[in-house]
């Protein structure tokens, strides 16, 4: 009986209001990098008005957004999924320095590459059949592998930066399809795979409900071990893809690579709207956060002003975006209580 | 701290609500020996607490007099639990008045609360468990100087607390894990004290204690009541009732429905009666005896240390069996491992002859559960109803790992219509509906899926009285089409009214069985309390 349903005024209002949360969020995400583009015009009105540097810094930010944008996605779906994972600086280390050893040089760019996803997808295995049979707490599972892992790669390397002689490998930063960086099209790809792969795919749905709630989900018959296990793996794998993006771009690898990629991806996944304590998130607001971080690195690089300004912006930035989280949820939930 | 706001004329109403308390009772026990004379120092007028869709306190009237030990009594749901919450600060009272030594009380936390001399011990110890003794009694109001706790103090004063309780032995500085359950509870009382709490709550203090420990927690509670103590005493157990009681207050579904019984000579009949008497109405569809079929479900020998024992029993295809027992007997775990959520230490399960080894297999076999905690093990509350709804199903909507959510829609809300979810919306958040309504999304699940056997655990809890109406018909109606149904719950008309067959649970045992219409529900609550409530039994 339609008459037993609620008033279609109140339907609507409720169902725009819970469109509104994630997309205002990503708007006021845009709205942040709005901002950013007026403070850089403010501050070099004469770079501004060179429409071909604009075109190419922009591209710039783009291209520096691609790597971590990559890791990001993996540590978007572990996040969603209930966990974290520290260790993607580490695991990328450890793939970059794996792919660039003489030996793995002599098999080509295949085998780089190759060598690079095998060792992020091992990693996340590990990490994933520690926290999921081994019954570790995520943060220190995945924190001992950060420790671990760079330590294998500084073992590896001799403590040496590797060069990669491949010009395939090398070549990937450089090439340019379209016009638009090769890096920015496989951070693309990687973001619609994301995507599609979050809220397309019985995958995605394990993950929001293992991450929502996992005692509901278990007791629906999904297998939360291995899906914990899997998670952990794909965000092993994204950093696989990164390794081999960072050292065609540094036409090297070294243990020292991608430090603090962990806190860069988790801040960029949190400013896009994932809930820490799992269960919702999106990729599309992760990239956002990827790329507000990216922005406000190149706005202090034309300003010539030091890194340190910038790292303290940051964490600036990473404390408000949680704090209004954190409000945003509180209201919410005393909404409802009443 | 909270200052309660004044309300209109409550303060100093000693004896005018008297007429207003509403029953028949209350003056005659006024007068009943012993606590005549002491002042009233607790008065409840009509207090309500609404949550979403069930409205917990519907008027509880409650008199408490110094010194005295006050039982409330009631059937699981009845609002013990809601009621000693809101005297404790948890919960916010919605409606009516309470005073506390003739002053309006309305604790905003429970630190306010304790601070306004009211303590309450929960069932489960609300202790730190690697804290000392010590350090758990002054939990919240450390003895300190300059910010450092004084340690000697500290230790000096719980061992004179202990020693009041009688308890001289246990050392202030041990660390509260060590220690047995009374050991704990005696910790929690010791915490009450600190606080020169002037009433005591006390949730079922005899539920995690043996025989011989009852006795000396009415010896300790004598000797608080001889201090002028009030303890607002709550119990299953009749016969701790008889003994420790001087009034007895009685719950159902919310109200008050008898004040200030004596508690030693009111008739065991006129107890259970007014614990029982229907005030909601059950509505049960009629049943037609199904003919008995080869079972479905076959659990035997089923046993899990320290919650159930050597459990064994059937389900035939359209059969519903009842499992009638209280919190604490067992039910839920028992439930929980049939369905493959808890690993059996003894015995096995088998549905249509396969093994069930875990979730994933009883899923896979076509068993079904709907949990005793909706909220926090069946539902993504901020989800739409209909990704709940196939939480189960999905991956079989899909298409090569690809979802189908024009499809899930589509069963959704033919689901919905089935069981009349009200609004009848499948992208609305499951947080938006009333419980009633999400209970239905929880059984639409394993409707959506090939279920042949659905384990219900509680599944009125927190329901209004219309959709359990409703509720009960889509159990009946899935019973009809050849689906088993084992059902707990701790409403015993509920059982009694909905299946075929009974079984009570008493302290992990399946202590009787009897078909439906063979067993009463004074039988059932007298098996459930181990014989408590019988008739005659002596106090």
């Amino acid at each position: 009986m339609i008459t037993d349903t609620a008033p279609p005024e109140v339907r609507t209002e409720r169902r725009r209001r819970s469109l509104d949360d994630g997309v205002l969020r990503n708007l006021g995400l845009v709205g942040v990098l709005v901002i950013l583009v007026i403070v850089g015009i403010a501050t070099r009105p004469e770079l501004y008005s060179d429409p071909t540097w604009v075109r190419n810094n922009f591209l710039t930010i783009l291209q520096q957004a691609s790597a971590i944008g990559v890791v990001t996605v993996g540590m978007t779906f572990v996040i969603i999924g209930g966990g974290i994972d520290l260790s993607v600086g580490a695991i990328i280390a450890l793939a970059g320095v794996w792919a660039t050893t003489l030996a793995t040089q002599s098999y080509g760019a295949g085998g780089m590459i190759f060598a690079a996803l095998v060792v992020g997808l091992a990693v996340g295995l590990i990490n994933g059949v520690l926290i999921s049979y081994g019954k570790l707490v995520p943060f220190i599972a995945t924190l001992a592998m950060l420790v671990a892992a760079r330590g294998l790669a500084a073992q590896i390397s001799g403590k040496q930066t590797q060069v990669s002689s491949n010009l395939t490998i090398n070549g990937i930063a450089t090439t340019r399809p379209l016009g638009i960086p090769l890096l920015v099209w496989i951070l693309a790809l990687v973001v619609a795979a994301g995507w599609v792969l979050l809220n397309r795919t019985t995958f995605g749905r394990r993950t929001v409900a293992v991450g929502g709630n996992p005692e509901a989900a278990r007791l629906a018959g999904i297998n939360v071990k291995r899906h914990t296990l899997l998670l952990y793996a794909l965000s092993g794998l994204c950093c696989g893809i990164a390794a081999i993006m960072l050292t065609s771009q540094a036409t090297s690898a070294q243990a020292a690579m991608a430090n603090l990629y962990e806190l860069d991806a988790i801040a960029a996944a949190i400013i896009g709207g994932t809930l820490l304590s799992g269960g919702r998130g999106t990729i599309i607001g992760a990239l956002f956060g990827v790329l507000v971080f990216s922005t406000i690195t190149n706005l202090f690089a034309i300003n010539n002003l030091s890194t340190e300004v910038q790292n303290m912006v940051k964490g600036g930035i990473i404390v408000a975006a949680v704090l209004i989280q954190q409000f945003r949820f509180r209201s919410l939930t005393q909404l409802l209580k009443r | 701290m909270t200052i309660p706001a004044p309300r209109d004329g409550v303060q100093q109403n000693d004896g005018r609500h008297q007429a207003a308390s509403g029953t028949d009772r209350s003056a005659h026990a006024d007068r009943a020996p012993g606590t005549d004379l002491a002042p009233v120092v607790l008065r409840l007028t009509d207090v309500v607490k609404i949550f979403p869709g069930v409205r917990a306190l519907d008027g509880v009237q409650l008199e408490v007099r110094a010194g005295e030990v006050h039982c409330l009594l009631g059937q699981n749901g009845a609002g013990k639990s809601t009621l000693i919450k809101v005297l404790a600060g948890v919960h916010h009272a919605d409606g009516g008045e309470i005073s506390w030594l003739g002053q309006p009380f309305a604790p905003g936390t429970p630190q306010a609360a304790m601070r306004a001399g009211i303590a309450t011990i929960y069932q489960e110890l609300d202790l730190v468990d690697d804290l000392s003794v010590a350090e758990n009694a002054f939990l919240g109001h450390e003895q300190s100087r300059a910010g450092f706790t004084r340690r000697r103090t500290t230790a000096d004063r719980t061992r004179e607390i202990l020693a009041r309780l009688g308890h001289p032995e246990i050392p202030p500085r041990q660390l509260v894990r060590a220690l047995p359950a009374a050991g704990k509870q005696i910790v929690s009382m010791a915490r009450a004290l600190s606080h020169d709490a002037r009433l005591i709550v006390m949730d079922e203090p005899s539920a995690v204690l043996a025989h011989d420990e009852v006795e000396n927690l009415f010896r300790i509670i004598r000797e608080l009541t001889a201090q002028g103590i009030a303890v607002i005493y709550i119990s299953h157990r009749l016969e701790e009732i008889r003994e420790i009681g001087d009034r007895v207050t009685v719950l159902k579904d919310g109200r008050t429905t008898a004040a200030n019984l004596p508690a030693r000579t009111t008739a065991t009949r006129e107890l259970v009666s007014k614990m029982t008497g229907r005030t909601i109405e059950y509505v049960f569809p009629p049943r037609t005896p199904k003919p008995p079929a080869e079972p479905i479900l076959v659990v035997e020998g089923l046993t899990r240390e320290g919650e159930f024992a050597d459990a064994s029993l059937t389900v035939a295809p359209g059969e519903i069996v009842g499992i009638a027992g209280l919190v604490g007997s067992g039910r839920s775990e028992l439930l929980e491992t049939i369905f493959g959520a808890r690993r059996p230490d003894a015995g096995s399960v088998t549905l249509g002859g396969r093994r069930i080894t875990g979730v994933g297999t009883a899923v896979r076999y076509g068993m079904g559960m709907a949990p005793e905690e909706r909220k926090s093990q069946a539902l993504l509350l901020d989800e739409p109803v209909y990704k709940n709804m196939t939480l189960s199903s999905f991956a079989g909507f899909a298409h090569a790992g690809f979802t189908d959510a024009g499809h899930e829609r589509k069963a959704a809300r033919k689901t919905a219509d089935a069981l009349e979810l009200r609004p009848r919306d499948v992208e609305r958040p499951v947080r938006t509906l009333s419980g009633g309504n999400q209970q239905k999304v929880v059984v639409g699940r394993w409707l959506l899926g090939d279920t042949r056997l659905l384990l219900l655990d509680e599944p009125t809890r927190g329901v209004d009285v219309g959709a359990r109406a409703e509720l009960y018909q889509v159990i009946h109606d899935l019973a009809a089409n050849g689906v088993g149904v084992l059902l707990v719950s701790s409403e015993v008309p509920e059982v009694l009214g909905l299946a075929d067959r009974v079984l009570v649970m008493r302290e992990g045992r399946l202590v009787h069985e009897a078909p439906a219409e063979q067993i009463d529900e004074d039988t059932v609550l007298d098996l459930v309390m181990a014989g408590s409530l019988l008739e005659g039994e002596p106090a």
